[in-house]
């Protein structure tokens, strides 16, 4: 699939240089660029296209403002009003600061982190490392060590979930952040990404720094690192963003209040410690800006590496 | 020339193949060990042959959660494979300021299940958004119990996945997009095929592939549903207990200092048995469009 994008995107620059191109000149001899038969941008057009994004824009972050403007509603406000006000009237940020008096919450975003960091660095160092010995280098086993690899891709996470609890347990990690970050720290899927982005790499390139004198390790950081900037990003995108919205496996790992990550915080807020809506609202908030705004910052490598091929399936 | 010592390769692995055993191969098999005793998780236990199947087999809870995962599936399966592919075209086109929309539409799916969740949850509240909104615009004259009756919290939970899918599917079908070659559109054009007709004779079988790859996601993700649903309707799965997904019972056997670990892996046995299937599936239809070109 990679290959017919990378193709087609290739024949589709070379056409723009020369449009004289056999088969297709002879059915538009006046075709330059884009065909102004069925496709060209008319205004008529445009305006319904831009009108159909707007409004699967309000759908997609409409509920996440509608959030954002419940939690700056005072207690003085009826949030609960039939007489729907879209924008608080006296915007206050007193619910988070009873978030603050209610949870630890400081202390969840802190856990959060902390697991969020330490699976980025696992799956950036762990993975790139198999990745590169899995397409680079020739040894016994390869073919059957990959097998294995691609095997553990049809287990979903969940089924080995007690198993993993049982082991943490029995390695005395239960109910502690590196119990959390543990089994995460470096995931197959990674690995077989890095794998494929490093598999894309010129043998000849190798094999002159092979002729050069070039360790392993100067080959995979010098010739092999530069070329798969944009899978990396995106591995590391994903392993953040992973640990940082884990729910399950932090709520069967994690018990004492203190210890929680920030989802696991939240679950309790909601109902157990808080029915305030506005409190909890701004609860959600803290565990929803902070990512988005890393997403806003990283999203061009982000979908720069999917563009690269990044994520398929 | 060599390129590297016989053992450079091991080393290099060591830390990936140390989680591959740990935390992939051995728990896989682990599971399926534990799954024939009744290891409690302070207690331990031991062997006791198919019981724990015998008891998942007559459990009304499986039963509960079996039929909501078909309900799960059969809803987002065609929703998410359709949606997600208009969209992919819609942003297909590079117009100004395409790239703001694309990463808004991105949103959902990078926020956790738990905050859309509890966002949902407040709109749905008896006394919420959309309550509010029906009842305003006259369209309901009772309070709809979004999040308390049984089929509406499941609706209520396969809605909530939609929306949050919607981004992700649609990444996906962005790059197969790519690959849908323009000369067979502009022919069907030339030919008199309108956007509709060209949509499901040139866009749809251009990306089959993809659209096949992503049903199968689709199936399987909605067996492995737990936080919308734990979040929307509770810990115990909605107010008579019914709304609970296959996950959320694993989780619920293993909880506490009594968890029922044996248990639990029996139904995390039952539910790779059912994750297979799509899987299964995929596989079938991959050979045999591989015997057909």
């Amino acid at each position: 699939m990679t290959a017919t994008t990378a193709e087609d995107s290739r024949e589709r620059e070379t056409r723009g240089k020369r449009p004289a191109r056999r088969g297709t000149a002879v059915r538009h001899p006046d075709r330059k660029g884009r065909s102004p038969i069925f496709d060209a941008p008319t205004p008529h057009g445009l305006v319904l296209r831009y009108t159909a994004l707007v409004i699967v824009l309000l759908i997609s972050i409409g509920p996440m403002l509608w959030e954002l403007s419940t939690s700056l509603k005072s207690k003085a406000e009826d949030v609960y009003t039939q007489n729907i006000q879209l924008l608080p009237h006296h915007p206050t940020l007193g619910n988070y600061g009873e978030v603050q008096n209610t949870i630890p919450v400081w202390h969840f975003a802190v856990n959060s982190l902390t697991v969020a960091v330490i699976n980025v660095t696992g799956n950036v160092i762990g993975a790139t490392l198999a990745g590169y010995v899995l397409a680079r280098l020739k040894f016994k086993g390869r073919k059957l060590l990959l097998g294995v690899f691609v095997a553990t891709l049809i287990l979903p996470a969940e089924v080995t979930i007690i198993s993993k609890f049982q082991m943490i347990t029995s390695m005395g990690l239960g109910d502690s952040i590196l119990g959390v970050c543990l089994p995460d720290m470096i995931a197959m899927t990674n690995v077989l990404l890095m794998r494929n982005a490093f598999m894309a790499l010129p043998k000849e390139v190798e094999e002159a720094a092979i002729i050069d004198g070039a360790t392993v390790l100067q080959r995979m950081r010098y010739v092999g690192l530069p070329s798969v900037k944009g899978t990396l990003s995106v591995i590391s995108i994903f392993a953040f963003i992973g640990a940082w919205d884990d729910f399950l496996w932090p709520l069967l790992v994690l018990q004492s209040p203190n210890k929680l990550t920030l989802t696991v915080g939240l679950s309790y807020l909601n109902g157990q410690w808080s029915h305030d809506p506005r409190t909890i609202a701004a609860g959600t908030m803290m565990a929803l800006l902070p990512i988005l705004a890393l997403f806003l910052i990283l999203q061009r490598y982000f979908f720069r590496g999917v563009a690269e091929g990044a994520i398929k399936g | 020339m060599r390129s590297h010592r016989f053992y450079t390769p091991w080393l290099l692995m060591l830390p990936a193949l140390v989680w591959l055993a740990l935390f992939s191969v051995w728990p896989a098999i682990n599971t399926v060990t534990l799954s024939f005793t009744n290891v409690h998780q302070l207690t331990g236990g031991h062997f006791i042959g198919l019981k724990n199947y015998w008891l998942l087999w007559h459990d009304p809870h499986i039963r509960d959660a079996v039929i909501n995962t078909i309900v799960f599936m059969v809803i987002c399966v065609p929703l998410l494979t359709l949606l997600p592919l208009l969209l992919a075209m819609l942003v297909q086109r590079n117009i100004r300021g395409i790239a703001f929309f694309r990463t808004a539409f991105y949103f959902p799916v990078i926020a956790s299940a738990v905050t859309v969740a509890l966002i949902w949850k407040w709109m749905l509240d008896d006394r919420g958004l959309f309550n509010n909104l029906l009842q305003t615009m006259g369209v309901v004259h009772k309070t709809v119990p979004f999040l308390t009756d049984r089929w509406l919290l499941l609706l209520s939970a396969i809605a909530l996945t939609v929306w949050k899918g919607l981004g992700y599917y649609m990444l996906l079908y962005m790059s197969a997009l790519g690959s849908v070659r323009r000369e067979l559109h502009e022919a069907a054009a030339v030919d008199g095929a309108g956007s509709v007709r060209r949509f499901w004779s040139v866009t749809v079988p251009g990306v089959r592939g993809t659209m096949i790859l992503i049903a199968v996601l689709i199936a399987v993700n909605a067996m492995r549903v737990f936080s919308e649903l734990y979040i929307l309707g509770g810990a115990t799965g909605g107010v008579g207990g019914q709304d609970v997904s296959i996950v959320m019972l694993v989780q619920q056997a293993a909880s506490g200092s009594d968890g029922r670990l044996g248990y639990a892996s029996a139904i995390s046995v039952f539910l790779f048995f059912l994750t297979a299937i799509p899987l299964l599936f995929l596989t079938r239809l991959n050979k045999n469009s591989q015997e057909e070109s």
